[in-house]
């Protein structure tokens, strides 16, 4: 037996430091099958990006988590009456933000309505989907919206108010952090 | 050999219409898509890469855009 091999090196020790750290870093990468949005923006052309790359995303088989925050709050309102019991400022913010897709104007070329609803004739006749079509393929595809409590409590927008989504919940920042911190790609619209 | 008409769609619905057809399908089973959408071409090799699912072949008549795609359900190739 040869003098420099019967010191058997022990593995516990030997590669239990390496491997905490590489374990560490591989906790710490973001999983690429993981996306998170955050939807800021109320236009409708962001609104319709938003659920473009959400869905096109789920259907490829990645988890996908949109967070709505301040206009994209508002902009996923019920196109209906607001709740009652509110102030008069949050009323204010339910006249000056009211709900339903085809109520969101565009951020370029909405010309007080009429770009929108020329854009919505272009979308159908050539086989685009409206945003409708969209959260509802959100829906399917099981994209999880979160929706930022804050943004609600600051216009006033009431639970009932928003639109129907079976994966809805409402959140704050630390949970938006927490799921983003781990997703692989994070958007911000 | 299953044919699925995707033509007259935009994007994202081609994509999404390819991962309801994959879920009604069997392991292995080889189906073929017909898209007019020219997104289609770049992003069904992407949606094959990031799902696992097999390209077979591609090819394109006139607007019309055919790709054969082979079902599978193990683990796709991650980067």
């Amino acid at each position: 037996m040869s003098e420099t091999c019967h010191v058997a090196p022990n593995p516990d020790t030997e590669f239990a430091e390496p491997l905490r750290s590489l374990r560490e870093r591989v906790d710490r990468q973001g999983d690429p099958d993981a996306l998170a949005i955050v939807l800021f923006s109320g236009e409708l052309d962001k609104l319709l990006a938003a659920f473009v790359i959400a869905t096109g995303a789920a259907a490829s088989g990645m988890r996908v988590s949109l967070f709505c925050t301040f206009w994209g709050t508002a902009a996923l309102k019920k196109d209906r009456k607001q709740a009652h019991g509110k102030t008069i400022v949050e009323r204010m913010f339910g006249w000056m933000l009211p709900g339903g897709a085809h109520r969101q104007r565009l951020s370029k070329l909405d010309f007080g309505g009429f770009g929108r609803k020329l854009m919505a004739r272009e979308m159908q006749k050539k086989g685009i989907p409206d945003l409708n079509a969209l959260i509802e393929i959100a829906r399917e595809t099981g994209v999880r919206l979160h929706v930022c409590e804050m943004s609600m409590h600051l216009m006033g927008i009431r639970d009932e108010e928003l639109i129907d989504y079976p994966d809805r919940s409402s959140c704050g920042v630390a949970q938006f952090l927490e799921i983003s911190s781990r997703a692989g790609t994070t958007l911000f619209i | 050999m299953k044919e699925f008409d995707l033509k007259g769609i935009r994007c994202p619905i081609p994509i999404v219409e390819l991962s309801r057809i994959v879920q009604q399908l069997d392991p292995e089973e080889e189906f073929r898509v017909l898209a007019t959408d020219p997104a289609f071409q770049l992003d069904v090799e992407a949606w094959c890469r990031r799902t696992g699912h097999e390209l077979v072949s591609r090819s394109q008549e006139g607007d019309v855009l055919s790709a054969e795609i082979r079902v599978r359900t193990d683990e796709p190739a991650r980067r």
